[in-house]
């Protein structure tokens, strides 16, 4: 599993990196996107998977009873979406308030600031 | 129970909480935009002398032990970075009240601005490097909210290039921490400065150390990943801009140094040399770029990065006396960078521009306005006996000492150029005469409905003009007992034991024999490397 797992963030940053490359604003927000996927699954990884056991201790025990998967990440990863979610939302709004200003989705359109 | 580290985060999001249910009431938020910036003075004064007393101030929340829940900690760095926080907070509570147009005050500029500063104390104070990362995202959404008020199309422009790079920044540095964590398991950075000491692979360390400075250099803006902020912090009203100058980028500087004194200290070697030729690229570009500028803020927004470069060379000789130069240096340019963006405020109310060609006239106009920005422009530049040239003189010794003759010589000519430029802005601005074509117009004042905005509030703008001056003179006068509160916290910084003990508590006692012998080892690393430098 893992190393599909890699192969597929492997792709994801690639992909990301590549929209991100490219100078419409509308892909470059395609890219932020897939990039704070890429990462979520990349510490969803790294922890190492397991597969059925969920960290739960059963009644009367101490501890949980064999492996059990490591809730930590699970829980980071929650927290990395929902700071995701807010930000590419911001960032949604922001490029269309952009489009409306600049009348045009081409980066190369928006130097004004750089000079 | 040590409240005072948890406060400086509650009592910013509290204001900003209350803030917000006044949405409509615009002298309440202005009222708690100042109470609740005094407020968070005290409270920094608290965490201050306590950790000056008791050298580290730290509180576990909901009462987890160390490596488990979230720690707050407080020593020398954060606690002074914490006090420099507060000051700027209250000085831009108050010259908002003036500068912010009633526009932006509708539309939640106060609530932002508290939740801007908690992000920041929550950064600053965090022992936890998750926390970190999700503090840092507080203070970016408040800042990108804050970046765009207002809607006009530079903001756009500006906004979308300071969004990308610095969400590329959180990206590697959320990278970053998943691999780390999956070396180690543990997020709390005591706990994996403890751990990386017995990591395998050292080759993934370096890695590691390698994408923590990428990911902090973009958000310091250092070379070559400045670009960011010249093209939007020159972009917003002039109070944000101020905000922005005076504390974003120094988190990012405040993370480099708490990530590489205490989680990567064993693995400097050639990432010391990379970050040592980073600053040195930093602050030419930095001043370079500056040069070439005819607009007041765009000049500053260049000097920031330029100064940037002064602080992480003190990180990258890594030296005690270099450590506390570094930090001398963030606090100074603090005080010093915010003040001279309030100032360019100042005179683009009186004249309505920022390009320096249409100004003029303002040192007969107002001499006491042309001598705070000489204190200001003048310590920037490093000229005796204010706080820029203590500052600086620490570094350079630092650099001498260590035998990085061609960076020290790079900081030493970037120190010409950065007078240069302040020359520049004072020749323009305040010594010759107003051009004949210069009227200033009526919309360089906060669009009133009554117009009655116009003078009587202009002295809010001057409080916090003056008092940030005299600070930076104050600075320079009291350079000694300065340099006392630098030098223990380079001692903090190079002995991380201190803190592992601080967080982990003395229950870690099966560390111990790793944690004696922490110190001589770093020492022993920065001896060795010191002579390698170029």
């Amino acid at each position: 599993m893992e190393p599909l797992m890699a192969l597929a963030i492997g792709l994801l940053y690639a992909t990301a990196i590549f929209m991100m490359l490219r100078r419409s604003i509308v892909k470059l927000v395609i890219g932020l996107m897939l990039l704070s996927n890429a990462a979520n699954l990349l510490i969803f990884t790294t922890a190492g998977m397991t597969r059925g056991a969920p960290p739960l201790i059963p009644e009367g025990m101490m501890q949980p009873l064999g492996e059990v998967a490591d809730p930590l990440p699970q829980a980071v990863v929650l927290t990395a979406i929902v700071i995701a979610f807010g930000v590419l939302a911001f960032a949604v709004v922001l490029i269309r308030r952009a489009y409306e200003v600049v009348k045009a989705d081409d980066l190369d359109k928006m130097k004004d600031t750089d000079t | 129970m040590r409240p005072e580290v948890a406060l400086p985060v509650l009592l910013p999001l509290l204001s900003g909480a209350i803030s917000l249910m006044f949405w409509r009431s615009r002298p309440m938020q202005r009222f708690v935009a100042v109470a609740g910036n005094i407020a968070l003075l005290v409270v920094s004064l608290w965490l201050f002398v306590s950790t000056l007393s008791d050298g580290y101030v730290t509180m576990q929340m909901g009462n987890w032990p160390a490596p488990f829940g979230i720690t707050l900690i407080a020593d020398m760095l954060s606690a002074v970075m914490i006090l420099m926080t507060a000051i700027i907070g209250l000085a831009m509570g108050i010259y908002s009240l003036a500068s912010t147009g009633r526009g932006h005050e509708k539309f939640g500029y106060y609530p932002l601005m508290h939740l801007l500063l908690a992000g920041v104390a929550g950064a600053f104070l965090t022992g936890d490097i998750f926390n970190l990362y999700v503090w840092f995202e507080v203070m970016l959404v408040a800042s990108f909210a804050l970046l765009i008020l207002g809607g006009e199309r530079a903001q756009m422009e500006g906004a979308i290039k300071y969004v990308t790079l610095n969400l590329l920044a959180s990206v590697i540095f959320l990278t970053a921490i998943g691999l780390l964590y999956g070396m180690v398991g543990t997020l709390n950075m005591a706990d994996i400065a403890l751990r990386l000491n017995e990591a395998e692979h050292q080759g993934m360390v370096e890695v590691l150390a390698v994408m923590f400075m990428v990911a902090f250099g973009i958000k310091a803006a250092a070379f070559p990943l400045f670009f960011w902020l010249p093209a939007s912090y020159h972009t917003p009203p002039v109070a944000v801009s101020a905000l922005f100058a005076g504390l974003l980028t120094k988190v990012g500087v405040y993370s480099l140094f708490r990530v590489f004194t205490l989680m990567f200290d064993q693995s400097m070697g050639y990432i010391q040399d990379i970050m040592l030729w980073g600053a040195a690229f930093t602050m030419v570009t930095g001043v370079l770029g500056a040069a070439a500028q005819y607009e007041f803020r765009r000049i500053l927004s260049f000097h920031i990065v330029s100064q940037i470069g002064y602080m992480i060379l003190g990180l990258a000789i890594y030296t005690p006396l270099a450590i506390a130069g570094g930090v001398f240096a963030i606090v100074h340019n603090i005080v010093v960078k915010t003040n001279l963006f309030l100032i360019s405020g100042i005179t683009h109310r009186l004249q309505g521009t920022y390009q320096l060609k249409k100004m003029g006239g303002l040192y007969r106009e107002r001499p006491w306005l042309a001598v705070a920005f000489f204190i200001s422009a003048f310590s920037l530049a490093g000229i005796p006996p204010l706080s820029g040239f203590f500052a600086k003189f620490v570094i350079v010794r630092a650099g001498i000492e260590a035998e990085a003759y061609v960076v020290t010589g790079i900081a030493l000519a970037v120190g010409l150029m950065t007078l240069y430029s302040m020359v520049k802005i004072w020749n323009e601005v305040f010594w010759k005469s107003l051009p004949e074509d210069n009227h200033v117009p009526e919309t360089a004042t906060p669009k009133g409905d009554d117009g009655r905005l116009l003078k009587p509030s202009l002295w809010m703008m001057y409080l916090p003009v003056v008092v940030l001056a005299m600070f930076s003179l104050l600075i320079g006068i009291f350079a000694e007992p300065m340099m006392i509160v630098m030098t223990t916290i380079s001692d903090q910084l190079l002995e991380p034991s201190g803190y592992i003990e601080a967080v982990m508590g003395p229950t870690a006692s099966g560390e111990d024999a790793l944690l004696e012998s922490m110190p001589t080892e770093a020492e022993g690393g920065d001896a060795g490397a010191g002579e390698e430098l170029p």
